[in-house]
């Protein structure tokens, strides 16, 4: 018999559940003085290197409601492109930007904002660049395993038109569900739908 | 951010293994009811990862406070400590190569040893603690330990089914080095009578999978008259070696 390759198995996901604030942003849900601030909270600060935005996101489900109880982490590139994370071999990123921010979405409204700025480009590993992009995770009760999707920018076109992921779509129709939308104040419009005709593509990845 | 480098030590920048979607539950498993309706039924788009998916946000020390690991005084007023059995929860973060993962994120909350969690839309009739505010964090050491001491959690009812009851649970939210590996779960504890008979439990299709998710009494660990200790380790996605990997910017 050939040699085993003795791996482990990743452990399962399971549902966030209704209450994950409490663990994630528990000022949000008002337990207040164990954590100075939310992790995730502010991802700029007066320093921070590039165009500012605002992403204004929403969740909805198989009926059309939106997700009141849903935590979003997205994760992107500083305006140059560069990931703040140890492993990015390319350089050195803003110092002033974490790139990572984690909302839950409002109990009322299911809307979360983040405060950020317009990601670079990165290349993909054949060397073509990828459009400007925001990798957003989603997690929350009904949800068992986080999902992945990206959000593009609608004022990208033709980066868009030559991005490796969006160009392996093969419904082309599906493809605008990754693209926001712009609101006549500048910022950025995100509807994800969880599932139907509207269906937002996700990845495995 | 900007988490503590050692020396000498060599970044590992490949992808992640595929994740095995039969291991993890599917989304649509109609027995948990919410999820029939935030279940995508498309299939998901598979890729290999990108720099997006392969770089991660990783935590530095300096984010924690001293009782970040400590739910039975975090939040307790001074001189007080939750109410329930004490218990110190510890294990290792490691990936699916049996490597630890140093400095993985981890973050937990839980109910009160009576079922109650202090959340403005949670309604169970049993008492909030004034004590107990039920979340936590820590930081796996350089060769991916953690611990916590908490209160155990009691078991709670939920509107799923009419008599549905969640088994005592931790949920555990995980950073490892790469936002692929970002992970949510649950632990549970040795010997429950609920674990088998929840509906959030039996989205995971295979039993062997669930059992890795059950902490283990350990009578080693425990401190006599202090604090029972469970043992629960965690595996994340490993990654493949980048000597052979194609990047034009290098690896």
């Amino acid at each position: 018999m050939a040699q085993p390759l003795d791996r482990l198995k990743e452990s399962p996901s399971q549902t966030a559940g209704p209450y994950v604030h409490i663990g994630l942003t528990p000022n949000f849900c008002g337990i207040e003085g164990v954590y100075a601030e939310d992790l995730g909270a502010s991802m700029v600060n007066d320093r921070t290197r590039g165009e500012r935005i605002t992403v204004h996101a929403r969740i909805f489900d198989g009926t059309g409601t939106p997700l009141r109880d849903a935590l979003v982490e997205i994760w992107q590139a500083d305006a140059e492109g560069l990931y703040n994370s140890p492993t990015e071999m390319r350089g050195t990123s803003d110092p002033n930007f974490t790139g990572w921010g984690r909302k839950a979405t409002d109990m009322e409204s299911g809307e979360c904002v983040f405060d950020t700025v317009k990601p670079g480009r990165v290349p993909f590993k054949d060397g073509r660049r990828m459009a400007p992009h925001i990798t957003f995770w989603i997690v929350a009760r009904g949800i068992n395993i986080g999902l992945h999707t990206r959000m593009y920018f609608p004022e990208e076109e033709k980066a868009n038109a030559e991005d490796p992921i969006l160009t392996r779509i093969e419904h082309k129709a599906r493809v605008s569900t990754l693209i926001a939308e712009r609101a006549d104040d500048g910022t950025y419009v995100f509807d994800i739908h969880l599932q139907g005709e509207k269906e937002t593509v996700f990845f495995d990845i | 951010m900007g988490a503590e480098r050692l020396p000498n030590h060599k970044l590992e920048t490949g992808a992640f293994f595929q994740r095995d979607r039969a291991w993890h539950a599917p989304a649509l498993t109609p027995g948990y009811k919410t999820s029939v309706l935030r279940s995508p039924q498309k299939a998901l788009l598979s890729l290999d990862n990108s720099l997006s998916e392969i770089n991660g946000p990783v935590f530095g020390h300096h984010v924690l406070g001293e009782l970040d690991n400590d739910l039975i005084h975090n939040f307790a007023r001074a001189g007080e400590s939750a109410v329930g059995p004490r218990i110190v929860v510890y294990g290792r973060v490691l990936d699916e190569r049996g490597k630890g993962v140093s400095g993985a994120l981890l973050e937990f909350w839980q109910a009160n040893a009576g079922g109650r969690y202090r959340h403005k839309k949670e309604g169970y009739l049993a008492a909030l603690d004034p004590n107990f505010g039920g979340c936590g964090r820590t930081i796996t050491d350089e060769e991916g330990n953690y611990a916590f001491r908490t209160i155990k959690p009691g078991p709670y009812p939920w509107p799923n089914g009419v008599n549905d009851w969640r088994p005592a649970h931790i949920h555990f939210s995980v950073f490892g080095h790469g936002f692929a590996q970002r992970l949510i779960t649950q632990m549970y504890f040795e010997g429950d009578p609920l674990i088998w008979r929840c509906p959030i439990v039996n989205t995971i299709p295979d039993k062997a999978a669930v059992e890795t998710l059950i902490a283990t009494l350990d009578m080693q660990a425990t401190i006599p008259m202090d604090a029972c200790a469970y043992k629960f380790d965690i595996v994340l996605r490993g990654r493949r070696s980048s000597l052979f990997e194609n990047r034009l910017e290098g690896n």
